[in-house]
């Protein structure tokens, strides 16, 4: 459930984002930045703003309006979406037992293993279990403790609001232009785990993952699942007989 | 494989006791929220609980909270403003007079409606802040804004107790703003009269303009010339709280 609220919200946040980013397609470091000042780099699209020098002789039509307005309400919903599984996967060893890589395989061999059947295109977990394997255990870790604290970080930076009540929290970034282009560069890392992670779920068979998921088992053709407990039919001499000899 | 669950009894109580809980808890919040003045003018559509979430969280962190300010070699070599409108004839007369007849006028509940003009303003005393402007759009830069706090100006007129908004308008008509008393009496929100060591320029809202450092560019309307103190923006264009919500844009910009 928390999944599928935190698909919504974040395909929300991500076409919101990238129609903010279109009023303004220039990146800056340190704490100013705009038109008059060298960016630290350009996004080569038209801009929704005739003041922004692009090269295109056009201006998009402005969306910024309803756009932070669904960003801010988008990230509100992630965010509590995520620290009701927070708080939930503490509470019922999720993190412990599921996320957290298995004590056998805190080295750098194991990883290498896994990394190595992928590449020959081998079942990744060989003892045919659902667990993660600890790639996956490390890419999830990776987002829950570091993407999305630094997503959530580097976009409150932005708020003046925000900034005036924690400073430090735009100054430990190296300002508000900083805080901006680290926000970009980490949608960017969390849109680059959602490709792969589509693709993984692509690979590993689409229905039976989407059905272990809503149903909460592998109930989908193709994959071996114990039938329905119903009594067969009872063989009989009769039945035996028919047998050759 | 696992069981597939079913809804017992027990657990069917223990969702409608949380549902009940959740609504009452709501309703609380509601009330709460409304009494403390937490939710904002635009609170109604689809956009409405993220929006009162951003302001009642951001109000209950910053009620306090001063902007950043930065030191005199932070200041922008290049500051930007965005292009406004050509300027009504109104505004072009007062231009070649120097400015001398511009008046800002404060009504609404206050105990003594007044008008000042720009010396009467810089008269309550000058004060200077190095502070960024940051734009929706991302973009931003440093200066330093020469003026009056706001709050100098309403302990002249003498506000009342019930007052919760002052909105102010610009000469230039569809320009129009409001911001809550939290913003209103804070130390940073500036009748802003220069920048730099110099005059305010046209293009940054000279020869007045209202600074609110707390809240992004386009809270701090540009020729600014009359001020109302109320209790309710009901009645302010469509109920909104400013312009900004009526072109699809916040009326909350502290994020």
């Amino acid at each position: 459930m928390t999944h599928w609220i935190t698909v919504i919200a974040f395909l929300a946040l991500l076409l919101s984002g990238i129609e903010i980013i279109i009023s303004h397609p220039r990146f800056y470091w340190g704490e100013t930045g705009n038109v008059m000042m060298k960016p630290l780099f350009t996004i080569h699209i038209p801009a929704s703003r005739d003041t922004v020098p692009t090269g295109y002789g056009y201006v998009m039509p402005d969306q910024n309006g309803w756009s932070r307005y669904l960003h801010f309400q988008a990230a509100w919903v992630a965010v509590l979406t995520g620290l009701v599984y927070g708080l939930a996967s503490l509470w019922n060893g999720h993190f412990r037992k599921d996320i957290a890589p298995a004590p056998g395989d805190r080295n750098l061999r194991a990883f290498r293993h896994v990394i190595a059947r992928y590449l020959h295109r081998a079942p990744a977990n060989p003892d045919g279990s659902h667990g993660y394997n600890v790639v996956q255990r490390i890419a999830y870790l990776a987002v829950i403790f570091v993407l999305f604290p630094l997503i959530i970080w580097t976009g409150l930076a932005m708020s003046p609001a925000f900034d005036s009540a924690v400073p430090l929290a735009v100054i430990a970034l190296g300002g508000r232009q900083s805080a901006r282009t680290l926000h970009f560069f980490v949608s960017g890392a969390l849109v680059l785990f959602l490709i792969v992670h589509v693709v993984m779920v692509t690979l590993s068979g689409f229905r039976s993952r989407m059905s272990a998921m809503i149903i909460g088992h592998a109930d989908a053709p193709g994959h071996e699942v114990p039938g329905p407990e119903v009594p067969g039919p009872i063989p009989s001499p009769a039945f035996k007989s028919q047998e050759p000899a | 494989m696992k069981p597939v669950k079913h809804l017992t009894r027990r657990k069917l109580i223990t969702a409608g006791a949380a549902a009940v809980a959740g609504a009452a808890g709501l309703a609380a919040a509601d009330k709460i929220a409304r009494r403390y003045g937490l939710i904002p003018p635009d609170c109604g559509g689809v956009y409405g609980p993220g929006e009162t979430l951003t302001y009642a969280a951001q109000r209950l962190l910053t009620t306090h909270s001063l902007a950043r300010e930065f030191s005199r070699d932070m200041i922008s070599k290049s500051p930007f403003a965005n292009a406004v409108a050509p300027p009504n004839d109104l505004f072009k007369q007062h231009q070649a007079n120097g400015f001398r007849d511009w008046k800002l006028s404060v009504d609404g509940l206050v105990a003594h409606p007044a008008s000042f003009s720009l010396s009467d303003i810089r008269s309550l005393g000058i004060h200077s802040q190095i502070t960024e402007v940051a734009c929706e759009e991302g973009w931003s830069y440093i200066a330093e804004w020469i003026g009056t706090p706001l709050k100098h100006v309403l302990n002249e007129v003498g506000v009342s107790p019930q007052a919760r908004y002052i909105v102010y308008f610009s000469i230039e008509k569809p320009i129009w703003e409001s911001i809550d008393m939290a913003d209103a009496l804070h130390p940073q929100t500036f009748l802003t009269l220069g920048m730099n060591d110099g005059d305010l320029p046209v293009g940054f809202g000279g020869p007045l303009r209202l600074r609110i450092p707390r809240q992004l560019g386009y809270k701090s309307v540009k020729y600014v010339t009359h001020l109302t103190v109320t209790d309710s923006l009901k009645s302010f264009g469509q109920g909104l709280g400013s312009a900004s919500p009526e072109y699809g844009y916040s009326w909350y910009a502290g994020i």
